[in-house]
């Protein structure tokens, strides 16, 4: 096992992987910039290293500084979290080079899967449905057209290099893709560096359905079932659960079962997430591969009982997996509230600071989050503030929880998405369990909400 | 820069010190870092002849902190980035710059080493090298003050 362990990341998450090493009686060395010196993280960590100015490209992006933190410290391994570096192949390679564990997947599969397109290919292989579309890049206007023509309108552009719900357009006609395409492309180079692009059929009312998986460097994999992560705003999450209200044991066996054979087709080590698409005939299809430990991991976490974190740290070690798939029980049903220093309503972003933080507790109620009253929430990363959890025997009963933890959840000095998971979790359709992608987007349109 | 507190060796022979001389607490700070062991008087009662719990209180100062009014006038060179200082080209040579030394502006101050890379690290002033922050061979962070020069 690992004497000391790096946490290239910040925040809630960097938190939560300090608590994991410390478990494992590891030591913890954490990363950070200037603005972040009196982070949560760099207080509980055994040793900090400030790593560049508040600009996370020069300082949670910054390799050279990262690496040379590890080698200072005599860091043996390298935790990248999600986001920043945790998805970026070269960090991963560079890692390698140098001596050091990279927790994750190794290199070669980060880059494969990263690609969008190459990804697909890889699944449809392997006999894994994915959703129709095009094989590869588009190269051109040309092409776009003949490949909508051949699936059916509507059709959605994608980026290759694309992620996190960025670089997507949806076209519905003939005659307005030529113009998507150019502005998907140019989107596509900004926010990635690559204006790669390629053409998936649109569903109206999907539900995004991904399955979390695990597997050791042995070969030997598991998956802990589903998670709907439908409620989404601009393609970006905002309320998780575990079990879908959707699926039954045998769809659950079936998408399992698919998402354990794209682990055998990218050689998959290390936690993943398989992401899937379920259309309203309960069809699935591969949509993307994500090579990381996610935000929404600790749903998984309770309805299985197993510490994600630290079976991603114990494979990384080079242990094998202790559990069978038929001694993976999955129990109750868990949900989880992104709170996030945003307008709720306008969803502008509200840093500043809290003056009052009080959390809810109880049994079956967690709260993973790294403020604190008098914490300073900065514009320069992301908004989310803490993540609340709740775990009850059946989704009638994590509602009422939920609702009760909502309801004592006290964040004062800045705006934050509380109001809204209030209202989502009053919501009749919600709470029925009926609900797509499109759900937050029409709920929030709609005068009564 | 958070680092472990002083080596188990350090504490051990701070203990031994306290025993020696029958003091009941010591304060020791060095190079940014302070430690305090404090004996508490024995308790009626307790029947161990060991010593009494030590009780040891870790603080970790930041090396930013200035203390003078004097430091006004000064300016610090800091790391831009992670890695080793070392204040000559070579463990035989003459250091780069000496306290005292005056400096040009571009010139070279020290290497700080990073991946096996040796970083020159020049000064963005010309003046006097008022002090070294930083011990030969310590491990600095971006930012950490290295120099400090008088203009």
């Amino acid at each position: 096992m690992f004497k000391k362990v790096l946490i290239a990341n910040r925040g809630e998450i960097a938190l939560r992987i300090i608590r994991a090493c410390r478990e494992l009686g590891i030591r913890t060395v954490a990363i950070h910039s200037e603005p972040d010196a009196a982070s949560l993280h760099v207080r509980f960590a055994d040793e900090s290293v400030c790593v560049g100015p508040a600009d996370p490209a020069l300082s949670y992006r910054n390799i050279p500084n990262i690496l040379s933190a590890a080698e200072i410290t005599g860091a043996e391994a390298i935790h990248p979290g999600y986001g920043f570096l945790a998805e970026n192949s070269h960090f991963a390679e560079v890692c390698e080079s140098a001596g050091i564990k990279f927790i994750g997947p190794f290199p070669e599969c980060i880059s494969l899967m990263g690609n969008k397109a190459k990804a697909r290919e890889v699944m449809v292989k392997q006999g894994i449905p994915i959703i129709p579309g095009s094989e590869g890049k588009i190269a051109g206007v040309k092409e776009a057209i003949e490949t909508a023509k051949k699936i059916g309108y509507p059709i959605i552009i994608k980026a290759v290099a694309g992620g996190g719900g960025r670089g997507m357009r949806v076209v519905h006609k003939e005659d307005e893709i030529a113009k998507a395409l150019q502005t998907a492309q140019l989107e596509a180079r900004t926010a990635f560096g690559d204006d790669g692009v390629y053409i998936e059929k649109y569903f109206l009312d999907p539900r995004h359905i991904e399955v979390q998986v695990l597997a050791d460097e042995k070969g030997k994999m598991i998956h802990l079932g589903e998670r709907d992560c439908s409620i989404q705003r601009r393609h970006q999450k905002l309320i998780e659960e575990s079990p879908s209200p959707v699926v039954d044991d045998r769809l659950r066996r079936d998408i399992g079962r698919a998402a354990l054979e794209a682990v055998t087709a990218s050689h998959y080590v290390n936690a993943g997430t398989v992401e899937f698409l379920l259309d309203k005939d309960h069809n699935f299809y591969f949509i993307e591969m994500n090579t990381r430990i996610q935000v929404e991991h600790p749903v998984s976490e309770m309805v299985s009982g197993i510490d994600l974190v630290k079976e991603q740290i114990k494979i990384a070690a080079g242990r094998p997996l202790e559990l069978k798939q038929s001694q993976v029980k999955l129990r109750g049903h868990s949900f989880e509230c992104r709170v996030n220093a945003e307008d709720p309503e306008k969803f502008t972003p509200s840093p500043g600071t809290i003056t009052a933080f009080h959390l809810p507790g109880g049994p079956g109620v967690r709260v993973d989050s790294a403020s604190y009253m008098g914490s300073v929430i900065t514009p320069y990363y992301d908004s989310l503030i803490a993540k609340l959890i709740v775990h009850a025997g059946t989704r009638e009963e994590a509602i009422a929880k939920m609702r009760g933890a909502l309801s004592e959840f006290v964040i004062e000095g800045i705006k934050t998405t509380l109001p809204l998971h209030k209202r989502v979790f009053e919501d009749p359709n919600f709470v029925k369990g009926r609900f797509s992608t499109n759900f937050l987007e029409r709920f929030l349109a709609s005068p009564s909400s | 820069m958070k680092r472990p507190i002083m080596d188990l060796k350090e504490i051990k022979k701070l203990i031994e010190l306290m025993s020696e001389m029958a003091l009941t607490e010591i304060e020791v700070e060095e190079s940014g870092r302070r430690i305090r062991i404090r004996k508490e008087p024995p308790v009626a009662g307790r029947e161990k002849p060991m010593s009494a719990p030590h009780s040891i209180e870790k603080e970790v100062i930041s090396q930013a902190e200035s203390k003078s009014a004097e430091d006004e006038k000064t300016v610090l060179v800091r790391s831009p980035i992670v890695g080793t200082f070392y204040k000559s080209p070579s463990p035989d040579a003459d250091p780069y710059a000496e306290v005292g030394e005056v400096v040009k502006k571009g010139q070279i101050l020290c290497i700080v080493e990073a991946m096996k890379l040796m970083n020159e690290i020049e000064s963005d002033v010309e003046g006097k090298v008022v002090e070294i922050c930083v011990e030969d061979g310590a491990a600095v962070e971006y930012g950490e003050p290295l120099f400090r020069i008088e203009p």
